[in-house]
């Protein structure tokens, strides 16, 4: 059964920061919320397209070193994009080819992009991150409100 | 030396970088280097990747390694999980047994299948079908998708279904376990295979259409894709005992640019006797060379799929069998000796996956409950596997507390280094217009480099940062000028 809303968070455990996406999937999967499934992969891409089928809501979450502290959330919107090598799509690009391939319009999707700092292969999370992370997931649980939830733990 | 690759005078000469900017490693960089007259004088591609693998291996336990080296690439993590195992089966001692060689040989197909799905629907098919010189806005799997959503959508459940390969044998879509040391801790479950069986027909039948779609680009283009980043190699990859195509295990075989053969069915847990790793002062990347033919500038050689596909005697399944022949008989050889003969190669191969799948599914192994095997332990352990972009090779030193003491990867990418650099400088020498960095000079860079689909994009990709930078710096040092694409593929001069 296909929940109506869709958290879906990417990024390389294995590289510091990275790892911000996954982690904040694995807190909100604790919390064994209705209506809710959630998805990590390495990184975006277009078979994720497939992945928005059915959903109502969608909340893409990633390290960005480009974002303010803590975090942001912006609403992603269909568009044509590219990258240098494809490896990976934007969400933008996601939504696109979801409206594309089922023509119709993709469902309300969010971007939660959280702050990192360092990407090092092997490294932990930083300090800085964890803190971002904290107060992205304290904000999520107001968000999805299902007021069945506790708050978030530090990890 | 190789032509173009170090000129004669550097200091008298106009140099412009190209460089895709990423977070962390796995960014590449191309610089042109230009003579007075803005000719060409110097091509290199820097790529900067897989630095710190091994520190980040060493030191573990053994049977973690299968599981953690699938962190050190988002793009392949299916083939270091795979490579590290069949490099512990050899620290256990263990000789597989009928099912779990069967196992992972069906994720391994599952990988190829899916990866070069991706490769061509998504990365290449839109330079091939819009155009080298497009708008980089357009010439993207959007774009793609806007004109032709059926070829998407095959191309999307094809990757789709190569992942539910993985899933089910890995037992999870991601950081899967399936492979351990001495063999796998799952079998394939029997509504797994029915599952599988009930989708595999279409597979199949799309990779022959996309064959089919290749041929037709080369046939209306012939001249200009038998000519594109054009370089002659020397050759290797595995094959099996009796010459044919094999992913997952075989001995080397290396041919000369002549195509004689330099050796054959050479054994993998020697590979260091047949391949040196050279370094040059202007990369971190190494370049392997082979070691017989005496120097990294004498003995660099090309893998993957298209080496792969004309060195095999043969492919064991009928169809791509078939396809390869056709392949090989085109224009007298003209597709199996040009850069984008690679997109040709990797199509057949990706049909081949699809027939090799089918065939696992009708064994009743993949549903044995002989999982798992161990032997005399042992200190070192190789393992080397045909990845989707080629050769791969682990080994590793485990000492008696069971930590890995030693690790050395050589991985597709840097096989292919030197071979890179040589279409690059090809397409360099065609395309500059001697004046400035276009977009179009950048896009049919780009082309060339994804004809090897290097994993230049590796395991990060944080929102908001630059793909691509060119920039222009005089003989003197000055920056001349600088040009962009930014993250939504928009060229600029700032």
């Amino acid at each position: 059964m296909t929940a109506p809303i869709l958290v879906f968070g990417w990024g390389n455990p294995a590289r510091g920061d990275d790892a911000l996406g996954p982690l904040f999937v694995e807190r909100i999967e604790a919390l064994k919320l209705p209506d809710i499934d959630c998805l990590t992969d390495f990184q975006l891409q277009v078979e994720h397209a497939l992945d928005l089928a059915g959903r109502q809501l969608v909340l893409f979450v990633d390290a960005s070193l480009a974002t303010e502290p803590p975090f942001t959330l912006n609403p992603v919107a269909p568009a044509r994009n590219t990258h240098f090598s494809s490896h990976a799509l934007s969400p933008e690009a996601v939504l696109q080819v979801y409206a594309e391939l089922h023509d119709q319009e993709p469902p309300a999707t969010f971007q939660l992009a959280i702050r990192g700092k360092t990407f090092e292969l092997g490294s932990g999370l930083s300090a800085a991150a964890r803190s971002n992370l904290d107060a992205a997931c304290d904000w999520a649980w107001n968000w999805l409100n299902t007021g069945s939830c506790q708050p978030f733990a530090t990890k | 030396m190789t032509d173009l690759e170090t000129a004669a005078h550097p200091e008298r000469l106009r140099r412009v970088a190209i460089e895709p900017l990423s977070r962390v490693e796995g960014h590449g960089k191309v610089t042109l280097l230009l003579d007075e007259e803005n000719r060409v004088q110097q091509a290199r591609l820097h790529i900067v990747e897989f630095r710190g693998f091994e520190k980040f291996i060493e030191g573990r336990p053994f049977w973690e390694v299968p599981v953690m080296v699938q962190r050190l690439c988002g793009i392949c993590p299916v083939s270091h999980h795979l490579a590290a195992a069949k490099a512990m089966d050899q620290i256990v001692g263990a000789t597989l047994t009928p099912t779990a060689e069967k196992i992972r040989r069906l994720m391994h197909y599952g990988q190829i299948l899916q990866s070069h799905a991706l490769h061509f629907f998504h990365l290449a098919s839109p330079d091939l079908l819009f155009g080298f010189d497009a708008d980089a806005a357009q010439r993207n799997i959007v774009g793609l998708v806007a004109r032709d959503p059926a070829i998407v959508r095959k191309g999307v459940l094809l990757r789709k279904f190569g992942q539910e390969i993985i899933r089910m044998t890995a037992g999870k879509r991601v950081h899967g376990t399936g492979a351990i040391p001495g063999g796998v801790n799952k079998a394939l479950a029997a509504e797994e295979r029915a599952s599988l069986l009930k989708d595999i027909y279409d597979m199949i039948a799309w990779s022959r259409e996309a064959i089919q779609l290749v041929r037709q680009l080369f046939e209306r283009n012939l001249v200009q894709y038998r000519d594109f980043g054009r370089f002659d190699a020397h050759v290797l990859s595995l094959v099996r005992a009796d010459g044919a195509l094999d992913f997952y295990d075989g001995g080397l075989r290396a041919r000369r640019v002549d195509g004689t053969t330099l050796f054959d069915h050479f054994d993998t847990d020697h590979y260091w006797e047949a391949i040196v790793e050279d370094v040059k002062p202007w990369s971190y990347m190494k370049f392997p060379f082979l070691r017989m033919l005496g120097s990294a500038d004498a003995g660099w050689y090309r893998v993957g799929p298209l080496t792969r596909v004309t060195q095999c005697d043969f492919i064991p399944t009928p169809f791509a069998e078939r396809e390869r022949q056709d392949f090989l008989a085109f224009a007298e050889g003209a597709a199996a000796h040009a850069t984008l003969g690679f997109h040709w190669a990797r199509m057949i191969e990706m049909l081949h996956a699809a027939e090799a799948i089918k065939e696992l599914l009708h064994d009743d192994d993949l549903v044995g409950r002989d999982l798992v095997t161990t032997g005399s332990r042992r200190e070192r352990g190789v393992g080397v596997i045909e990845a989707p972009r080629g050769t791969l090779i682990h080994h590793y030193r485990v000492d008696e507390n069971d930590q890995v003491i030693r690790a050395n990867l050589i991985v597709s990418t840097t096989h292919n280094n030197q071979a890179m650099n040589e279409a690059i400088r090809a397409v360099a020498r065609r395309y500059f217009d001697g004046r400035e960095v276009t977009e179009g000079l950048l896009n049919h860079i780009e082309v060339a480099i994804r004809c090897f689909d290097p994993c230049l994009s590796c395991a990060t990709h944080a929102l908001g940062r630059m793909p691509l930078e060119i920039e222009i710096i005089g003989a003197g040092g000055t920056a001349l000028g600088r040009a962009t694409r930014d993250s939504n593929g928009r060229f600029a001069h700032p």
